[in-house]
């Protein structure tokens, strides 16, 4: 060798145990199998089949339901909240404990890579439920009335992008506030979360509290129309969103919803410019874009664009696309070939529309969905790359003149999920987040994340806020 | 600021007034403190093993300067050091030399003598070293005796009192009337990042030393705490390549002080590598100012060769 060539470090598969079907996990048993017809878990990144899973039917979901709702009026409601406390907390140092199993787990499944799954998802995993335990005991406080209740059952369905963490966002605060819940996981990214329910027996956590119905978009529906849900709490795409607001339109359930997202990433002429570049490559390449506040629309300041463009390919360049499990990949593999198929699709749309598409060389693995990190220039607000959100490894570069026009475009989207603005200037930084109608306004940074942040959107992005203070409103009536 | 499109001509034009020398530093883009540490922390968890272990070991080795520079110091202990230079691990001959031996200029001659024929070039500080707090004669003078004396690289210091009271030119011309003085020589400036403390004066005095001539600029003198650290020798490397954007020119970087595993020192060739490029991973272009960095990458050497750890008695100390 002659070169300084980083040798593979795979991390080792041996520590994860997945067994080779499993049924669902309702009122603290694992049942044989759903009423729908079983499906199988692939590895994104070599099409490799993991396990085969169940899929509930309306009859499992109204069980499940049922086990919740019993175990909401049985145990977990009246249980005191410093009692609760006790299980969360019992749960967040099991999720420590277990971290670099479910580490694995999770790149294995979803195809993200080991190092974000790692030292990102997993420790925010448990960071979630260690503050959630910490307000069972002080609702009150919480700023939402004297005597804050508990709406009941919650039935929450969560998306294939972030499996473990989008769980501990929809589980932590629902149990500190003292609902029970029927959680269904992304068909492709089941695994997880059915660790976690082994995770809750081994809490001794009550039965029923927690239960999980896994499957597709029917056991979603199920959960989601079935009469005996109190707070529906989804995280997906607008589409489905939207069909869940009318689903619910009319009754008395309370809903949250955290949906798409089109961020625009603005960076100004005096920005520090290689943090500026870091951060572009962190917002829309992290968990290969797979994110809904993904900064996917890049708006330069059109006096530096040359210098921006020109760093931001270098630094792509160095980027290492592979081996989800490698400890030394950046960018993993795409979570489906159905994903993988859209994000081709759109651009291809974006080539069509006249838009330049530009790559680093690299060598995409054999097997497996794979997506080479990819930035088109030439992009205005009338091309369809600017406006929809793609969910994928696909940065697409706008610019402007002044302060004034990075937020009419920036603001200019039926989405409003999150904002980045890259300056040295501490008031523009003030007076642009003012401006910007975005859940999150992230300043000199991206994609930072922290339980005790609130995190939803404006329009179609969505309602309701999760983490934080805010995250336990939507699990209160008052 | 458009480091990349500005060629040798108009980088000539910047350092012409004081005045244009200070507007240039200070236009250069800022550095956000959290975001150069972030990425430096990322840049700490790549996983180097096996082939790119044992590469990197070898590499790191060749890009030590053996230093010492204590007051105690004597002819023995540089002849010690010397012989360490040329045969590290004296089990193992495969083991690579190191790149230089660094000391004061009153040892120059003893190490000239001891590593004729080797390769290894000898380095010495200079300047009045490690504060820089004399005149510009006596600091030319200490060069020039280095130098004499057979010094082929000069590490000198800045005047950082003149440099944090905003005296650019200052600093410009006494590092500029060095490298005259050190004839061919391989300058080496020192700029103490430790006590410059912002990574906006990092990036600055990376680029005046660049702009005054120096073939190198090195972290630290090892005399002030913090020594060399990952983000400032980041913020550095990123200085660096900018400047050979704009001149075709390759400037060295030297981290030192403080680096003692060859767990840190891989995490600085990761840096290297991923910042500058492939082609600053180089003794030409990269440098370790460090004494006891050499044995732990001697012991983890072995440990790849042979699957054990040996003790440190195995090695010696100097």
């Amino acid at each position: 060798m002659s070169r300084f060539e980083y040798a593979p470090a795979p991390e080792s598969r041996a520590i994860v145990d997945i067994k080779s079907s499993y049924g669902l996990f309702i009122n603290g048993q694992f049942t044989d199998a759903g009423d729908g017809k079983p499906f199988k878990t692939v590895s994104p990144a070599s099409e490799e089949v993991l396990a085969e899973v169940s899929e509930a039917g309306p009859a499992d979901v109204d069980k499940a339901v049922r086990a919740a709702r019993k175990a909401f009026d049985k145990v977990w409601g009246p249980m005191a909240g410093r009692d609760r406390a006790k299980y969360l907390f019992r749960i967040a140092r099991l999720i420590q404990e277990r971290a670099r199993e479910l580490a694995v787990l999770e790149s294995l499944d979803n195809g993200k890579p080991i190092r974000e799954s790692r030292d990102v998802d997993i420790p925010l995993v448990a960071a979630h439920f260690f503050y959630y335990a910490g307000w069972a005991d002080k609702l009150e406080y919480a700023g939402v009335g004297d005597d804050p209740q508990p709406w009941g059952v919650a039935g929450q369905v969560i998306p294939w992008n972030f499996p473990m963490l989008m769980l501990a966002w929809k589980i932590a605060p629902a149990l500190a506030a003292g609902n029970t819940v029927v959680l269904k996981p992304a068909e492709t990214t089941p695994l997880t979360a059915l660790a976690f329910a082994e995770i809750c027996q081994q809490a001794d956590l009550p039965p029923g509290v927690v239960n999980i119905v896994t499957g597709a978009g029917r056991t979603g529906q199920a959960l989601v129309e079935h009469p005996d849900v109190n707070k529906v709490a989804f995280t997906g795409s607008t589409a489905v969103g939207r069909a869940i607001a009318k689903s619910v339109a009319g009754t008395d359930k309370a809903v949250t919803l955290e949906l798409g997202g089109k961020a625009a990433n603005i960076v100004f002429e005096d920005a520090p410019i290689d943090q500026t570049i870091e951060g572009i490559v962190n917002g829309i390449f992290f968990n290969q874009g797979h994110v809904c506040c993904a900064g996917s629309r890049l708006l330069v300041q059109e006096s530096v664009y040359d210098e921006v463009l020109a760093r931001l390919k270098r630094r792509m360049a160095t980027l290492r696309v592979g081996d989800p499990l490698d400890k030394n990949t950046d960018i993993g593999a795409i979570n489906s070939a159905a994903q993988l198929a859209k994000i081709r699709e759109l651009s291809q749309i974006g080539e069509d529309e006249g838009a330049e598409r530009w790559s680093p060389e690299c060598e995409l693995p054999a097997n497996g969905f794979w997506f080479p990190p990819t930035v088109f220039t030439g992009v205005s607000q009338a091309h369809r790359i600017a406006r929809e959100e793609i969910f994928g490894p696909v940065l697409s570069v706008l610019t402007f003149r002044t302060p004034a026009e990075a937020v009419e475009k920036a603001n200019n989207t039926p989405f409003g999920l999150s904002a980045g603005i890259w300056t040295d200037k501490g008031s523009r930084i003030l007076w642009m987040a003012n401006q910007l109608r975005a859940g999150v306004v992230w300043a000199n940074t991206f994609n930072r994340f922290d339980p005790t942040s609130p995190f939803g959107g404006y329009k179609e992005s969505g309602y309701g806020r999760e983490g934080g203070r805010h995250g336990l409103e939507a699990y209160l009536a008052h | 600021m458009t480091t990349l499109d500005s060629g040798v001509d108009s980088l000539a034009d910047v350092t012409s007034s004081e005045d244009r020398l200070r507007r240039f530093l200070l236009g250069l883009p800022g550095v956000d403190q959290v975001g150069a540490e972030a990425r430096a922390a990322t840049l700490s968890t790549r996983s180097i093993k096996t082939t790119a272990k044992s590469y990197a070991l070898d590499l790191a080795i060749s890009m030590i300067d053996l230093t010492t520079l204590e007051g105690q110091d004597t002819p023995g202990k540089v002849r010690a050091l010397c012989a360490k230079a040329k045969r590290p691990d004296p089990a193992d001959p495969t083991a690579p030399q190191v790149a230089a031996v660094c000391v004061y200029p009153d040892l120059v001659a003893t190490a000239k003598h001891e590593l004729k024929g080797s390769g290894i070039n000898v380095a010495s500080v200079a300047t009045a070293f490690p504060s820089g707090r004399s005149s510009l004669a006596i600091k030319i003078q200490d060069t020039k005796d280095a130098v004499a004396s057979g010094a082929d690289e000069v590490d000198m210091v800045i005047d950082r009192g003149a440099f944090l009271s905003g005296r650019y030119g200052l600093v410009f011309d006494e590092i500029a009337a060095i490298r005259e003085a050190a004839g061919d020589a391989h300058l080496k400036v020192i700029l103490e990042t430790g006590e410059l403390v912002t990574y906006d004066n990092v990036r600055r005095a990376s680029w005046l030393a660049m702009l005054a001539g120096a073939d190198f600029i090195k972290t630290s003198t090892g005399k002030v705490s913090p020594a060399a650290t990952l983000p400032v020798t980041l913020v550095m490397l990123e200085a660096v390549r900018d400047y050979h954007e704009a001149t075709g020119l390759h400037i060295g970087v030297k981290p030192a002080g403080g680096i003692r595993t060859a767990k840190d020192a891989i995490k600085y060739l990761v840096t290297v590598n991923e910042t500058a490029g492939p082609d600053w991973l180089d003794p030409e272009l990269f440098r370790f100012g460090a004494s006891s960095l050499l044995n732990d990458l001697l012991m983890q050497r072995t440990k790849l060769a042979t699957g054990y750890y040996p003790g440190p008695d195995y090695f010696t100390l100097d």
